[in-house]
């Protein structure tokens, strides 16, 4: 039996990648499996944003004109600015994961470290947008303050405004850690052209919390601005 | 012969020791093990509070618990049964443990996260269990808006987070299968040839990646409301409880098929098994799992008949839910037609799948009953869907979870268990769980019904008999826990293939070792090969 244990541990390949788990034959199979994972990942939380983007179109059907009001209130500039921010953070990481690709142990560490970066000031921005609806009163429950007629409604708009932002913060604070954490073993070297899986992954994960923002800007900010 | 057989001197379960050993084990056989262990913990608790309910029902008045205990005890027995027992059940100890080697691989894809599945089961059972002993949860295990939201007086929230918590190891299980099965396979193995009950996983893992990310958005949506005053299923302010009832049952009607979808697959399993004979229509059988996947995800508002929805929606509806009885059927059919002129056998697992398949039917064709707009009116939230949900949760997929232990415990542990005691406690299930629920067929076409603690004394005999069964079926659950337990160290050792089984995991040592297979597994050109040659063997060894 004993031999037989020897036998299954020593077959397969004469030299293994210093990173290759030992459950998968090739690093292709590795890959493979780790972008997949990641591709049904994002479709979960593809789900996960539909529920409420879903409670969102539904109240903004029923109540459009407190939507159309209450979007009014928010801060466009800001808002703005966020958008920007995030699409150029996506860049940067577009760039970091090149980088990886060509086995650029420094550069990848620069344009993530500006990802992690670019990140941090949208949450900046965002503070600062939070802070300014705590101070007018409009945070729903029972301070929530305003003198529209459709108040109540307006209150539905801020709970999912404030749910679905912060949800998207929460994935942002994730991002960055997760980001931290790459940076470092990027640092440390662990990255070249035959494995660079981890930073593609961080990769797809950061694309698409900047897209949810790409889909929430417009819902939440640009209800009806033309009058 | 047998007496010669001896346990192999390395396997995955003595390769390492101590708990660190295994609180640290990336070794799916070993989480399934852990799983095992916790599930089963959960089970007990579930009856426990199953247990208080059928107490309290023995008599009309409500003279056991005060109304709002009893509330507490139904809620906690569904919350209990539906998120930490049935719906890891089959796939976190089953799946986990038999999807590698049945792909003849060493591991599911990602081992790592696999165990992190496991954490998270449990941070989410502590958050339940605070709930639990700071002095529990009423809403229902439905967490009905706005009385989640706004009206109850007990812990949503722990009990709310815990559940969300909870489905992430769900989710992340899902994943993992998927992409085991994809990825994962040993050369030649190709889709045609895997088990039944790995498609059967496949499916079971589309919906839960599919659905258990929807009903953690809705958690989170009751959460806000409740811990910050929010609105967004306030009806006060606009808000609409009935989009938490589409919301909610989005997930959960699919949930349905997370428990049975996996016991369908280990029928598949048993029913070849012990016919000898290869799956009657086997690409049917295989497709039908995802059938119920795909029409699992269309059928959900058949919950909200009475909610005040559109009419012409609960038609669609209505039409819908019946085109889950088709494949449902076509794997019902099929196994009787696997039977057919089989080499049938009464082993204790088959007996689980005699029982199951009767259990199952009833169930799936009350179903239809509840799925008949008309029909439903009447039945509505009376005690028939009670007995209907319990004979497809409790006769299908327990019995289905209960028969797949008792076929690959020798796998798992090497070891055999009492056959005696294997079959008392398949026939002390079948009797009493039907004796436990047929009577609440009549209870709720009488109109008794479900969520009081008293009723009208013309329901009381009714009400005996399945208090009654409840007793039984407990000693038919309780068994299986001695005599298992018993085996670990005194049971006969099991050879690699007891039952002369086809698949893949039984070409390994029991229990195999930690990297599964000590050989490359050889792939059959068919599933389910069973020949007389095969046969003759299995007579032998």
């Amino acid at each position: 039996m004993s031999n037989a244990v020897a036998h299954a541990d020593a077959h397969g390949h004469a030299v293994h990648h210093p990173e290759l788990q030992h459950h998968f034959e090739t690093m292709q199979q590795q890959k493979e499996a780790s972008t997949f994972g990641m591709w049904l990942f994002l479709l979960t939380e593809v789900l996960f944003f539909g529920g409420i983007f879903f409670a969102y179109l539904l109240y903004r059907m029923w109540y459009f004109d407190a939507f159309a009001e209450a979007s009014r209130d928010l801060d466009l500039v800001l808002g703005g600015f966020n958008t920007v921010v995030l699409i150029g953070s996506s860049l940067t990481m577009a760039f970091a994961v090149r980088a990886a690709q060509t086995g650029s142990s420094s550069g990848t560490v620069r344009w993530l470290i500006l990802t992690m970066f670019l990140g941090a000031v949208f949450l900046g921005v965002k503070v600062i947008e939070y802070s300014h609806k705590f101070e007018v009163g409009h945070v729903p429950g029972p301070n929530f303050h305003s003198t529209s007629q459709w108040a109540a409604q307006e209150q539905i708009f801020y709970s999912l405004y404030f749910t679905m932002t912060g949800l998207h913060a929460v994935h942002m604070i994730v991002g960055i850690v997760i980001l931290a954490v790459i940076t470092r073993m990027a640092a440390q070297g662990r990255f070249n052209e035959s494995y660079h899986t981890p930073v593609e992954m961080t990769g797809l994960y950061w694309h698409f919390v900047d897209l949810v923002w790409i889909y929430l800007f417009p819902l939440l900010y640009l209800v009806e601005r033309h009058n | 012969m047998l007496d010669t057989l001896k346990l192999p001197d390395h396997h995955y379960l003595n390769d390492g020791h101590g708990l660190k050993s295994w609180l640290l084990t990336k070794d799916h056989k070993r989480i399934a093990m852990m799983y095992l262990i916790s599930i089963t913990v959960m089970f007990a608790l579930g009856g426990f509070f199953a247990a208080g309910v059928r107490l309290e029902l023995m008599t009309p008045q409500g003279d056991l618990f005060l109304a709002d205990t009893y509330n507490k005890f139904f809620t906690m027995h569904g919350v209990v049964m539906v998120f930490f027992f049935l719906i890891p059940s089959t796939p976190a100890v089953l799946g986990n443990f038999l999807i590698p080697p049945m792909v003849g691989a060493k591991d599911l894809a990602f081992p790592r996260i696999n165990l992190l599945s496991l954490y998270i089961f449990w941070l989410g059972a502590a958050f339940f269990f605070y709930a639990l002993f700071s002095g529990g949860v009423d809403t229902g295990w439905t967490f009905y808006t706005p009385f989640s939201s706004f009206s109850s007086n007990t812990n949503v929230v722990p009990t709310a987070l815990g559940v969300f918590i909870s489905g992430f190891s769900s989710i992340l299980t899902g994943l993992n299968f998927i992409v085991t099965i994809h990825r994962m396979r040993a050369p030649g193995l190709s889709w045609f040839k895997l088990p039944l009950f790995v498609w059967a996983h496949y499916a079971t893992s589309l919906i839960q990646v599919l659905g258990t990310p929807v009903v953690a958005i809705t958690i989170i949506m009751v959460f806000v409301e409740r811990a910050f005053g929010f609105g967004i299923f306030d009806p006060v302010r606009g808000g609409d409880p009935v989009l938490f009832q589409h919301l909610f049952w989005f997930y959960s009607h699919p949930a349905v098929y997370i428990m049975i979808v996996p016991a369908l697959g280990v029928m598949s399993e048993l029913i070849s098994t012990f016919t000898r004979k290869t799956i009657f229509g086997y690409s049917f059988v295989a497709f039908s799992s995802l059938a119920i996947a795909v029409f699992g995800f269309i059928v959900w508002a058949h919950h909200m008949f009475v909610a005040g929805i559109s009419p012409y929606s609960a038609l669609v509806f209505s039409f819908l839910s019946f085109s889950v009885a088709i494949p449902s059927a076509v794997k019902v059919f099929n196994w009787t037609a696997t039977l057919w002129k089989g080499s049938i056998s009464f082993e204790p697992p088959m007996l689980y799948a005699y029982g199951f398949m009767g259990l199952f039917l009833v169930g799936g064709l009350t179903g239809l009953f509840l799925a008949t707009l008309g029909t439903d009116i009447h039945l509505h939230d009376t005690y028939f869907v009670v007995a209907h949900f319990h004979y497809i949760m409790v006769g299908g997929a327990i019995m289905g979870y209960i028969g797949g232990i008792h076929f690959w415990w020798p796998k798992m542990t090497g070891r055999m268990y009492s056959e005696f005691g294997a079959r008392m406690s398949a026939i002390l299930v079948f009797v009493g769980f039907n004796l436990t629920f047929f009577p609440q067929f009549i209870l709720g076409y009488m109109g008794m019904p479900r969520r009081y603690h008293a009723y009208p004394d013309e329901f009381q005999v009714l009400n005996i008999m399945s208090s009654a069964g409840a007793g039984v079926l407990g000693i038919g659950y309780i068994l299986p826990v001695i005599y298992l337990t018993y085996s670990l160290t005194r049971g006969k050792a099991a050879g690699p293939n007891p039952w002369g089984a086809s698949g893949l995991e039984w070409q390994t040592q029991s229990p195999p070792v930690t990297a599964n297979f000590t050989e490359p597994p050889v792939v059959p050109a068919e599933p389910y090969e069973y020949t007389p040659h095969v046969a003759r063997e299995a007579n032998l060894v």
